[in-house]
């Protein structure tokens, strides 16, 4: 199965560029007009990154992290939980730019090869910024009852990031 | 916001522990690190970042996703039964999903508002309709073919296979999908009956 995990990136990469050229799209023109959005991306995200880097390493260093995850870590034995990837687990439906400081922090810490360095990737990947994207949206068009929204979005959270755990022990096994 | 909060929180939670633990120098140490690993890490980032935009600027100049949102339209069926199939909210809210889809978050977030809006002039008053709480549920559930910014770290860090977690990121992100799409519309019939 790992061998469609290598495949999708080169396919991807053939669909773009080969449909592009027959819908005669300058493709490498269009390339540059694209790559520059990614640099003005990228140093957007900067100046949040050092604050939240700078606090999650503080947090570490300090030997709170390690605190917190003894802290729960009855609990979290029970299900199988990592203690780990409680900060993410914590982060993830808040920030996007936090989490990705704390996914940093693990793999860099752990190794990305690892265990817990493979879940912190899948959990990234698997989730999204509910929180943010439950007030941009609902807020857009001036909800104030939202009913059952939150809930939903919520429950689909925390399935993202139990379920990021056991497929990893599962797939990885 | 609630991150001024956690930000501030976390800065002096660690200096508290720091200072009963005897750590303030480790802290010290560790703050700094933090904010250059975040200079290196931006920049590590900054090429794959600037090949996947620049990629998907083709695709969406190219017109692909149209292709792609004619497969996915028989699922918006399912999951929004009472809206018309040729309605605007329904073609931003397909558009939407291929945005997400891709990873364009620069061109799904648009029209995942433009969605919003449309949802919104079929309704009265500030309550957010069944078609709403769904299409915010898919949203905040988001499917992605590629990870980018997860393989991009991956690669920064030093992966012997950066890619090996897209099949597991499928995985997941489509059970929680499932459950919160599930969970929205057994919410949508418990509040009808």
């Amino acid at each position: 199965m790992n061998n469609i995990s290598i495949l999708v990136i080169p396919l991807m990469f053939a669909m773009i560029i080969g449909y592009g050229l027959l819908q005669r799209v300058a493709v490498f023109d269009c390339f540059i007009e694209g790559a520059k959005e990614g640099i003005e991306t990228t140093i957007r995200i900067l100046p949040a990154l050092v604050g939240l880097l700078t606090a999650i390493a503080m947090f570490r260093a300090s030997g709170a992290l390690d605190m917190l995850g003894n802290l729960l870590s009855p609990l979290l034995s029970i299900i199988q939980f990592p203690k780990e990837l409680v900060p993410l687990a914590l982060m993830r439906p808040i920030s996007g730019s936090g989490a990705l400081a704390i996914v940093t922090d693990i793999t860099k810490t752990h190794g990305a090869d690892t265990f817990i360095g493979r879940i912190a990737s899948v959990m990234m990947g698997s989730t999204e910024t509910t929180f943010y994207t439950l007030a941009v949206y609902l807020g857009s068009v001036g909800i104030k009852n939202p009913r059952y929204t939150v809930k939903a979005a919520l429950l689909a959270d925390l399935t993202g990031i139990l379920a990021s755990v056991y497929v990893v022990k599962w797939f990885f096994s | 916001m609630m991150l001024n909060y956690i930000w501030g929180a976390l800065m002096l939670v660690s200096l508290v522990v720091a200072a009963f633990t005897g750590r303030l120098e480790a802290v010290t140490t560790g703050a700094m690190n933090g904010a250059s690993d975040a200079v290196t890490l931006s920049i590590s980032l900054l090429g794959i970042m600037c090949l996947w935009t620049g990629l998907m600027k083709i695709a969406s100049s190219s017109g692909i996703i149209n292709i792609f949102a004619r497969v996915l339209r028989p699922l918006t069926k399912i999951l929004f039964p009472r809206l018309p199939q040729n309605s605007p909210a329904m073609d931003c809210i397909v558009m939407n999903m291929v945005a997400n889809l891709f990873g364009m978050s620069n061109a799904a977030t648009p029209l995942g508002l433009k969605a919003m809006k449309e949802l919104s002039r079929l309704e009265r008053g500030n309550i957010a309709s069944d078609n709403m709480c769904m299409f915010v549920v898919i949203n905040s559930a988001s499917l992605q073919l590629i990870p980018s910014t997860v393989i991009a770290i991956r690669q920064s860090i030093g992966s012997s296979n950066p890619f090996e977690i897209i099949m597991p990121v499928w995985i997941a992100s489509l059970i929680a999908l499932i459950v919160g799409v599930s969970a929205a519309k057994l919410f949508a019939l418990g509040g009808r009956v």
